[in-house]
């Protein structure tokens, strides 16, 4: 019975570290300022009543980012690497999303018409950053190289050159809230991904495939598993979360601006599936742990601006981080410490032994 | 003991937790001869062979070594400062890097290389034994035979007494053979001590000069070449002396089965190099392939699933015609596989021992079909109990399972998709006794049912107890099949040795 | 008999020689037709010139990064080190540094970055993508914490030595006046050739260089053959770091002023340029000619994109990404067919050419 207790705590295990670190980040900042976390309840602009604060800030602000992980977890399990071409991937979503709109009025067809398009390309271009990694077995970092440098370069050339505007409530409505309701619309849009990605562990195979062929690349062939579909199919998954992002923080500021969109994105999302617990040589994965992972970046984000760290230096703190987590994580360090662990317990044995 | 002794092993043993992989060996090895090391899977030559280069540490005996004395051997650079070296199977060089800068590289401290002095010095010795390689060529432009015998050049330069070629020929062709063979015959009339470990019973009788055979990881004994005929060698090896045979036949239903097999094979080929074969089952029939490692069992089989691509022949399944040319389509046709390489091919270390029995039949349902929660609970607890797999509870991850236990449940895996061709490629490897013949059981029962199944092993014995029928390679090629009373273990050595007395 | 014969064959290309013949014919090609087609600057020595002076720094931080890909390495922390270098010699000697120093500060950041990464990816066996990354987001955050500000140099003496250039009058042109006007060099690419030399020879002919290939070609095997793979990763590391740094103050000569988008896109500009200049991904070929060829290639693409009337900003890093992807779809096609002589055979025959020449010595 104890044991069966003890798998059952095991299956969670992986979320100790993201839930450890978001429980730190909460500790430090009550210890600092104890109001940060306080919920107050405003009358915004258009009338409307919603929530704010901190709390809902984190919430809000890491709806790319936790929607990015969710597909960047996937990708990492099933290649064993990582996309770094997210954020220009975002970045050519959100452009062909203005690009549809702002060939005529905006109406609810209308987006939802710039939806599916902008998905549909994300997808191609998935489906190119799979292909060289699946067909041309190049590592997953290097193949994303050609469109990490000139994704941003396209989606520039797909609006011709301006940073195009797209005024509308209904875009407010995307990128902020909907009358009447007190959550910003980004935290709604993660739930819909979540339960969308849910169902689809649900309804099909994927998750035992891509554990199977990131654990075990010639087992999986030899049990029928189509390996290089299944990556395919990973980074075309991703593919639709960049678009889904995009959309979003197309819709924050009512405009796209392909240099500065999800800038820098791609680093947050890695790291996120790596505070989640995952492998980042791929294998088993959680996507909760990922999700979790990336609310406890924004919430560092959050603290840091909260500390009056400017913006831009934000990336420097962030590096030390993963350097520590990398460093914490690493296999020679874990070894080494294990192996202090085992002289103190055996020496304690010894101690014992002796009385 | 004699003066040309070079290397002497006294009393090793070596225990691996859970095995005891060493007992009590001894290894001589005279100046000028070519040693051949002998015995099949979990004989023990390969450790034998790791502890003698540094890669694992004994853990008892001692190794006496000319000139040196008594040494303990604890890393490959110790061993290689000793005089010892090995050149492995695999090539161990650097393809990138030209033949010289392979023959010196590592080996000297000095800031600046004279490359011209290295290349010179390199043709001189290349020449000086034959062997077809320039120094200033890449080395992954020589054929694989060359690339060994300038692993082979770099170990003669540097002075090596005692020089380990283990397996060195599974990949070459019958000149390349020939050629290395000639180097081989060259170093030992320079006084160096070769130690020769192969599976190919030929290749052994053609260079060698005295034979050390190992089983189940003791020394069953050192033989002069010439006194021991092959016939006797494989005997020695499978473990039987050839006078003491107790013939195990069964009573087989003798009758000719004239029904359309179950899957029967025309001309198949692989591009791992299987030589085309002919090949039929029946329902109900285990039939087995036996051969000593790298004689193409294991190759006939991956190509008969389609693990390996197929480069040729023809596929009737209950008389149609079908093809197979990935694992999937074999799976579709009711073929299942059982590896050989159980960690590499076979599980998937870090899922639950549930996912690893349902993955196949998963697999056949198709992606949008998967099994829930409960039907999996349901088909591992049944797997569980009915192979008596020893597991915490079905979440277990497979990796922390015992051998014979992980091979349970991959057999679980493939039982679970009800095939009617089960194909088990060394299934008891590996596992304890046990489970072995538990194993053995479940395929006779089985085949009870209806269920053909091809069997191989390394052990002889369990092969004449499982198989009706038995199908025998030599060099990748069938050279015979053996059925009724010709299942004795007499009958096979001597087909598997082959021709020669 | 059959040793003679065998000795008179013909030495088949390295993997390292073939990609840099390609890269080479491929840029002599492309700047042929530049010549042929639009002629004009691209007739003018100047134009060669203007190519390495718009370009040294790339080059010195594409020379690390040679040596750490040939070690089956990457390091994208170059160009944040680069940035940061800038920055931090600029403040240091618009505060009353010497240039001196400012040259110490420069070599001292590089050789930090160099020190640290190297220790966490050789000693601690972390994934160098990860650890360079972080890297390069520390550098990049530190350069802000420098100064948010654009910076501009105020030290006369470094104004005088951005100012100073070396001409040659041999490869000049006469201007429509007649005037002759010499083709104009800057120190930086004199610094920035010396390091291909350096690099070259470090490379060619030193037991490191070699052991960098040898890693890269097969880690489990240079280890077996005696190279202390974790010592020599470390090195490659420590090299890269340095030469970023180096990078920076070549940088700084050229621009002369700092900022915190200096040499944005470094990294990624310097690795193309190296797989261009047939470097393989996977470590054990390449060769530091090939990325001075790849730089120059990559340059003269951007030149051909912006002559030929593709004016709007974005192509040119559409062509670069095109341009880097053809050539990592090639790599993987010349690796897929690496030993099994199927690459020989996908030749034309003029690209073996070159190596018949030099058999007939043997």
């Amino acid at each position: 019975m104890a044991t069966n207790k003890k798998l059952k705590w095991s299956k969670y295990s992986q979320l100790i570290v993201p839930v450890l670190s978001i429980v730190l980040i909460v500790i430090f900042n009550l210890f600092r300022d104890p109001s940060f976390f306080s919920i107050e309840i405003t009358t915004n602009n258009a009338g409307s009543t919603v929530l704010t604060g901190n709390l809902v800030s984190i919430l809000n602000g890491a709806s790319e980012l936790a929607i990015l992980a969710m597909g960047m977890t996937l990708v990492t399990a099933a290649c064993g690497g990582q996309d770094i071409s997210v954020g220009a991937l975002a970045a050519i979503a959100g452009s062909v999303f203005v690009k549809v709109l702002r060939a005529g009025e905006i109406t609810p067809v209308t987006i939802a018409l710039g939806i599916v398009a902008c998905c549909a390309v994300a997808m191609v271009f998935g489906a190119f950053n799979g292909t060289l990694v699946s067909v041309f077995k190049i590592q997953p970092m290097i193949a994303t190289l050609v469109l990490f440098t000139c994704g941003r370069s396209v989606a520039y050339w797909i609006n011709g050159g301006a940073t195009p505007t797209v005024e509308s409530p209904l875009i407010t409505a995307i990128g902020s809230f909907i009358p009447g309701m007190p959550v910003p619309t980004p935290i709604l849009i993660v739930v819909l991904m979540a339960i969308l990605i849910g169902l689809l562990f649900k309804f099909t195979t994927l998750g035992l495939y891509t554990q199977t062929v990131g654990i075990n690349q010639r087992a999986a062939r030899l049990n029928g598993i189509n390996t290089t579909g299944i990556k395919l199919v990973s980074f075309m998954i991703l593919g639709v979360c960049c678009a889904v992002a995009g959309v979003i923080a197309v819709s924050r500021l009512s405009l796209i601006n392909h240099e500065t969109l999800l800038l820098d994105i791609e680093m947050d999302a890695i790291l996120a599936v790596a505070i989640g617990g995952n492998a980042l040589s791929g294998g088993k994965f959680k996507i909760t742990g990922s999700v979790l992972g990336a609310y406890a970046i924004q919430a560092l984000t959050i603290t840091l601006y909260a500390m009056k760290v400017p913006s831009t230096d934000v990336k420097a703190y962030k590096a030390i981080v993963i350097i520590l987590i990398v460093v914490i994580g690493s296999p020679v360090v874990k070894a080494k410490l294990s192996q202090v662990w085992k002289n103190i317990r055996s020496g304690k044995a010894e101690k014992e032994a002796a009385v | 003991m004699q003066n040309d002794v070079v290397l002497s092993m006294r009393g090793i043993g070596k225990v691996f937790p859970g095995v005891r992989a060493l007992h009590n060996v001894d290894f001589t090895l005279r100046k000028g001869e070519i040693h051949a090391l002998m015995g099949e899977n979990g004989a023990g030559k390969s450790t034998l062979i790791k502890v003698l280069t540094g890669v694992h540490i004994k853990d008892a005996g001692h190794i006496h070594l000319d000139g040196a004395g008594e040494v303990t051997i604890r890393s490959p650079q110790e061993a290689q400062a000793l005089g010892i070296s090995t050149v492995y199977q695999e090539i161990t060089l650097c393809p990138n890097l030209t033949v010289a800068e392979n023959m010196y590289i590592g080996r000297n401290k000095d800031l600046i290389v004279k490359w011209k002095d290295m290349e010179k010095k390199a043709d001189a010795i290349l020449q000086n034994l034959g062997i077809p390689a320039r120094a200033k060529q890449q080395l992954g432009s020589c054929s694989l035979a060359v690339q060994q015998m300038v692993a082979i050049a770099r170990a003669v330069d540097m002075e090596c007494k005692v020089l380990i070629l283990d397996e060195p020929t599974s990949s070459l062709d019958d000149k390349e053979v020939a050629m290395l063979f000639s180097l081989m015959r060259d170093l030992k009339n320079r006084g160096v001590g070769i130690i020769f470990v192969t599976h190919f019973l030929e290749q052994v009788y053609e260079v060698s000069d005295r034979i050390t055979v190992l089983r189940n990881g003791e020394l069953v004994g050192e033989y002069e070449v010439e006194h021991l005929p092959q016939v006797e060698l494989v005997a020695k090896m499978m473990g039987k002396e050839l006078e003491g045979l107790s013939d195990l036949v069964r009573d087989d239903n003798a009758a000719e089965d004239t029904s359309t097999p179950v899957y029967e094979a025309e001309g198949l080929s692989s591009a791992k190099g299987v030589n085309p074969f002919e090949f039929a089952i029946r329902k109900g029939e285990v039939n087995g392939f036996t051969g000593l490692l790298g004689s193409g069992r294991s190759e006939s089989v991956r190509a008969i699933f389609g693990a390996d691509r197929v480069t040729g022949g023809k596929v009737k399944m209950d008389g149609r015609q079908v093809k197979i040319a990935k694992p999937k389509d074999a799976m579709k046709h009711g073929i299942g596989y059982l590896p050989e390489d159980r960690k590499d091919d076979g599980i998937i270390a870090d899922l639950s021992v549930r996912d690893n029995i349902i993955l196949a039949l998963q697999v056949m349902k198709g992606f949008f079909k998967p099994i829930s929660q409960a039907e999996a609970e349901k088909f591992a607890d049944e797997y569980i109990k009915a192979l008596d797999i020893k597991t915490a509870s079905s979440e277990t991850p497979i990796k922390s399972l015992s051998g014979g236990n992980q091979q349970k449940v991959i057999l679980a895996r493939w039982l679970l998709t009800h095939p009617q061709y089960l194909i088990l490629d060394e299934p008891t490897r590996g596992i304890d006794v046990g489970t072995k013949t538990e194993i053995q059981r479940l395929v006779r029962k089985l085949a009870e049912e209806g269920m053909s199944v091809t069997f191989i092993s390394s052990e002889i014995e369990e092969m004449l107890r499982t198989c009706s029928r038995l199908i025998v390679m030599r060099d990748r090629h069938i050279v015979g099949e053996l059925k009724g009373t010709e299942l004795t273990q007499e009958h096979v050595m001597r087909t598997i040795a082959g021709g020669g007395d | 008999m059959k040793l003679n014969k065998s000795l008179k064959r013909r030495e088949p290309l390295t993997d390292t020689q073939l990609l840099l013949t390609i890269t080479i014919c491929i840029f002599f090609g492309m700047y042929f037709l530049a010549m042929a087609i639009w002629g004009g600057g691209f007739l003018r020595w100047q134009q060669v010139f203007d190519m390495l002076n718009n370009n040294a720094a790339l080059i010195i931080v594409a020379c690390g990064l040679t040596i750490v890909m040939i070690g089956g390495g990457i390091d994208i922390s170059v160009g944040g080190v680069t940035a940061l270098v800038v920055m931090s010699c600029i403040v240091h000697m618009n505060n009353g540094g010497s240039i001196f120093t400012a040259v110490l500060l420069a070599l001292g950041i590089g050789v930090a970055f160099g020190l640290v990464q190297g220790y966490l990816i050789s000693y601690l066996e972390i994934q160098p993508f990860i650890i360079t990354l972080a890297g390069m987001f520390f550098a990049r955050g530190m350069t802000t914490i420098v100064s948010l500000e654009p910076q501009k140099i105020a030290h006369e003496g470094f104004k005088q030595l951005m100012k100073t250039k070396i001409e040659i009058p041999l490869l000049g042109y006469t201007a429509k006046n007649g005037n002759l006007i010499p083709a104009r060099m800057e120190i930086g690419v004199v610094v920035a050739l010396l390091i291909v030399v350096i690099v070259f020879i470090l490379l060619k002919k030193c037991r490191l260089g070699r052991q960098f290939y040898a890693m890269g070609g097969n880690s489990q095997s240079a280890m077996m053959l005696g190279v202390n793979v974790k010592r020599t990763r470390f090195y490659s590391y420590l090299i890269s770091g340095t030469l970023s740094g180096i990078a920076g103050f070549v940088f700084m000569m050229h621009t002369g002023a700092g900022n915190a988008t200096n040499a944005a896109g470094a990294e990624m500009n310097a690795i193309a340029s190296s797989i261009i200049g047939g470097t393989l991904l996977t470590g054990g070929v390449g060769n530091v000619i090939g990325t001075l060829f790849g730089v120059l290639t990559l340059t003269t693409i951007k030149a051909i994109v912006t002559v030929s009337g593709l004016r709007d900003p974005w192509w040119q890093s559409i062509t670069t990404g095109a341009m880097l992807c053809f050539f990592i779809v090639l790599q993987s096609v010349v690796l897929a067919n690496r030993g099994k002589g199927g690459l020989k055979k996908m030749l034309p025959g003029w690209l073996k050419k070159p190596e018949e020449t030099d058999a007939g010595k043997l």
